[in-house]
């Protein structure tokens, strides 16, 4: 679905990304993992639109996508959440998530006031998909609250449910489970489970926490030092001598030596 | 003592004109903080864009009166507000395509676009003085007073007299008008939330179906409304005199940095606290003075804490005040 060509992201003398290719198969859940400074947030910022990569490739469905920019991306379905969440602080969450559709007829200023009928019932319908949309994620409690006076881990949720308000195809999570309670993370890699089985979403996300990762990803793409350094099932990571040696650490290949005694 | 005589002097000689002058500080202030909140700079050529807006609803006025068009008791200006409107907004667009648009590309940092708005001024200023040139212009017309002093004073049977001019009054309920459509635009349409929603998290609003360009569009709009009433109320109710909008600059910023800028509420706020404040602490109290003390108290001097040419000073004591204690305004703005 996404397929990514020897991708650099050069800042001035020091290679952020230095030529990582991967693809990401439509209806997975790609865990991206490796240690801090790997190149991660750059790659998905270069893959998201926020930074034009240096050079390289990437494509989506077989199409150039590379250097649009993040609302170009949007409008194909390619979305993304922050590892500092996002929201419209002023603003409810309800409203938060029905500004998220684009080309609404309120948007002219002739419809604004001409066009008072077709605004309501289409606000009727996107108020109706909010109402959904928080069922689904289980917070429909904090529909009226201000999104800048939620918690961090629901503002997570309501980042996930940005991207249901438009269908997104491809969604790219940046340390959704960052700063999150274990019950609250239990909801949200829910969810990412449910909108991956249920309504075919595709996923790429970054992500530090294993079990997490073990729970949702397959496959797993580990980086390091701006390169792809391997590629496979979490199993097979986590036995992966490379990858443990780079980034895991000694502690999960004891605890797996434990396990088999 | 002469209580009820000192009110009525005080409310002639300071509410009323304070009043009036801080509704149209709001309008002004009004534009700079939407600018500020939605493109993140302060534009130092509003002055300049309510000059412009101004001259053309002058302009318009005169074609008018030549006419014999007249709206009867009302002054014809009103008839020319819309044009005005609309002249400013295709000058502000094209500013915006041809200067602002290329900064906005290269992300250029605000206090750039703080020196290109200054330039921009610059421009502006020109063209409005080749176009009207300096002179001083009255173009109220119609009834000049709602009440005036004489007829108050027959009324009441007081000696103090309180003279309210149609201007005032139209210069408020236009400000009220103006202000309650702004409100109900940027609270309850899908496009002012759109402008709210960019103005709080630019980032994410890019990442939403919010079209920056069309947002950045109908912003200018807004502001080019918003410039040209504050512009012609403040010529309909003093004179239009070209050079004044520089000076009336610091005032306008004043009032939206002391509400918090960024801050529709505070820019309205802001607008009457500076204006009460710069009548106020002009005005020579001598008369109220005299009412309420016996006669025999009765000050020489002119009890008046600064003279009017010092009137600038106050917005500006005002803004430095409200910068070092409380640098995001009365209502909570941006910081600056």
């Amino acid at each position: 679905m996404i397929e990514v060509r020897d991708l650099h992201m050069h800042f001035g003398g020091f290679r952020a990304v230095d030529g990582a290719s991967l693809t990401l198969e439509q209806g997975s859940i790609t865990g991206l993992i490796g240690p801090n400074g790997a190149g991660k947030t750059s790659l998905f910022n270069c893959i998201a639109g926020v930074l034009t990569p240096t050079s390289g490739q990437v494509l989506f469905n077989g199409e150039e996508i590379t250097g649009l920019k993040p609302h170009e991306l949007f409008h194909k379905g390619i979305l993304r959440t922050f590892q500092i969440a996002h929201e419209f602080g002023s603003m409810t969450c309800r409203e938060n998530l029905m500004m998220v559709p684009a080309g609404q007829t309120g948007e002219t200023l002739w419809n604004t006031w001409f066009g008072r009928k077709r605004i309501a019932d289409e606000e009727r319908a996107l108020r109706a998909k909010v109402d959904e949309v928080l069922e689904f994620l289980t917070i429909s409690h904090i529909a009226d609250l201000k999104a800048g006076e939620i918690s961090g881990g629901q503002k997570k949720l309501l980042e996930l449910g940005r991207t249901m308000m438009v269908d997104a195809k491809m969604v790219f999570l940046d340390e959704v489970g960052a700063g999150v309670n274990r019950t609250l993370l239990y909801t949200i890699g829910d969810a990412i489970k449910r909108l991956n089985v249920e309504r075919g979403y595709t996923f790429c996300m970054i992500e530090h926490d294993m079990d997490f990762i073990k729970q949702l990803c397959d496959p797993v793409i580990v980086m390091a030092q701006g390169k792809v350094m391997a590629t496979g099932s979490a199993e097979d990571i986590m036995q992966n001598e490379a990858v443990i040696e780079a980034y895991l650490g000694t502690g999960v290949k004891n605890k797996k030596t434990e396990e088999a005694e | 003592m002469d209580l009820l005589n000192a009110l009525v002097a005080f409310a002639n000689f300071v509410v009323v004109p304070a009043t009036a002058y801080g509704a149209q500080l709001a309008l002004g202030a009004l534009g700079v903080t939407l600018i500020y909140g939605v493109l993140r700079f302060s534009n130092f050529a509003h002055g300049e864009t309510m000059s412009f807006g101004a001259m053309v609803v002058v302009l318009v006025t005169t074609l008018f009166q030549s006419w014999g068009i007249s709206l009867g008791p009302l002054p014809t200006a009103l008839l020319a507000l819309p044009f005005g409107i609309l002249a400013t907004a295709i000058l502000l667009l094209t500013t915006d395509k041809v200067v602002y648009k290329f900064y906005r590309r290269v992300k250029a940092a605000p206090v750039m676009l703080v020196i290109v708005s200054t330039g921009v001024m610059f421009v502006m200023n020109g063209a409005v003085r080749m176009i009207i040139g300096t002179d001083d212009r009255r173009f109220a017309d119609g009834e000049r007073f709602l009440i005036s002093a004489r007829d108050f004073k027959t009324m009441t049977g007081l000696s103090e007299g309180l003279a309210i001019r149609t201007t005032q009054v139209i210069t408020v309920v236009v400000a009220m008008i103006t202000v309650a459509a702004l409100f109900w635009f940027l609270n309850k349409t899908r496009t002012g939330k759109s402008m709210r929603a960019y103005s709080d998290n630019e980032d994410l609003a890019l990442l939403s179906g919010i079209n920056p360009e069309r947002v950045v569009k109908i912003t200018w709009l807004l502001v080019a409304a918003l410039a040209t009433i504050a512009g012609a109320l403040y010529g309909l109710d003093k004179s239009y005199k070209p050079l004044i909008f520089q000076q009336l600059l610091l005032p306008v910023f004043a009032a939206a940095i002391v509400g918090g800028i960024g801050n529709p509420l505070g820019a309205i706020a802001g607008g009457f606290v500076i204006a009460f404040s710069e009548v106020t602490l002009t005005y020579a109290f001598k008369k109220v003075v005299t009412y309420l003390g016996p006669d025999s108290w009765a000050p020489d001097g002119l009890v008046q804490l600064l003279s009017t040419d010092y009137k600038f000073a106050v917005s500006f004591a005002i803004l430095i005040i409200v910068l070092l204690f409380k640098p995001t305004g009365l209502f909570k703005g941006q910081s600056i």
